[in-house]
């Protein structure tokens, strides 16, 4: 039963939850440590900072870890993962066919056009709200973000090589 | 079928690196599909961030199913988001059996220490990458800068900043009648 309770969960967080990333860490943490205890609050902020250090959604992330811990074998994990994706990918697969249907049509074009430099200031916002103490500690990550940032845009280096670079010279400075 | 599995790998590969959240897995999208492999164009790109930033659930996997589904249809929206969820599945669920604790490790705390500053500035590139293909012009420049300021200052649900932009798109478009430039 525990499985269908994890899919039923997920399932609502996948469909209520709006705005993305760290938007849904609370919301999730109400369902997960409130509702069902399946983490404490300790095991929840473990969580966080496991997503913080490894790939991957953080929404995914947590239904990932919550699934097993709750269910104590993969297929939990398997369960809440699938369930956090299944309503984006209902609703997604919609959105993507009436986009593709509609998208020259002169209202949506309209639309569109506006979104577009909003759009922009959103990924804007989304860096300056990493711009905070724990991402930058010291000279040495205000120079490591100048170097990628550069490399990134001026050399057109891959961001997987990048990221690569970074964290070896962490390893090396820190 | 060729493609299906293309866009497995590739969001594969891009969910393994997608470190600090959705937006990460932008500048590897705009790499990957829209500079080496063209299947689609970056204002066709900044459409799907919009809709995918609109619609509930997880960002980065709302994208990975437009650009899958733009790319291959149905079978390439599955391909796509599933390539960019088991990289990061396989990965909790190991730390979750074997290695919990993970993030307390002082080599992996030192690698990160690098790597987060890094990744801010994978996000901020794109904002400079994908300003010409917005349409964004010294006039119209405001816009991104107010949208940007509300979400960082004021807090605001990016939701709504997407919702405000879309009704102001469609009321300007009504009143100078062609809009859309081809």
């Amino acid at each position: 039963m525990i499985y269908l309770k994890l899919f039923l969960t997920f399932f609502k967080i996948g469909l209520f939850n709006f705005g993305g990333g760290y938007a849904m860490i609370s919301f999730i943490q109400n369902e997960v440590v409130f509702k069902h205890a399946w983490l404490t609050t300790s095991e929840f902020t473990d969580v966080v900072a496991v997503s913080q250090v490894t790939p991957g959604p953080v929404g995914i992330n947590l239904a990932t870890y919550t699934g097993y811990t709750a269910a104590g074998d993969a297929w939990g994990s398997a369960v809440a993962t699938f369930a956090v994706c299944l309503p984006s990918f209902l609703l997604m697969l919609l959105a993507s066919r009436y986009f593709l249907k509609y998208q020259h049509a002169r209202p949506v074009e309209a639309v569109f056009a506006g979104l577009r430099p909003a759009v922009v200031g959103l990924i804007a916002a989304a860096a300056l709200v990493l711009c905070n103490a724990e991402n930058f500690v010291d000279y040495k990550s205000v120079l490591l973000f100048a170097a990628s940032f550069l490399a990134v845009w001026k050399l057109k280096a891959g961001p997987i090589a990048v990221i690569a670079c970074a964290g070896a010279l962490g390893l090396v400075l820190y | 079928m060729k493609t299906c599995w293309f866009l497995f790998l590739t969001f594969a590969k891009i969910g393994l690196f997608t470190l600090g959240g959705g937006y990460a897995m932008l500048p590897l999208i705009e790499r990957e599909l829209v500079d080496k492999y063209a299947l689609f164009n970056r204002r066709e790109f900044l459409d799907m961030v919009a809709v995918a930033q609109a619609a509930p659930g997880v960002m980065a996997i709302n994208l990975s199913i437009m650009a899958g589904y733009k790319s291959a249809g149905f079978w390439g929206c599955l391909s796509a988001a599933l390539g960019a969820a088991l990289p990061s599945f396989i990965i909790i669920l190991l730390i979750a059996v074997f290695f919990r604790g993970f993030q307390d490790n002082p080599v992996v705390r030192r690698v990160f220490m690098g790597v987060r500053p890094a990744v801010v500035a994978l996000i901020a590139v794109p904002v400079f990458n994908l300003s010409k293909a917005a349409g964004i012009t010294w006039k119209s420049v405001w816009i991104p800068v107010l949208c940007a300021l509300l979400v960082w200052l004021v807090k605001v649900s990016p939701v709504y900043i997407v919702l405000g932009a879309g009704l102001a798109g469609f009321l300007y478009g009504r009143k100078s009648g062609v809009r859309g430039e081809k």
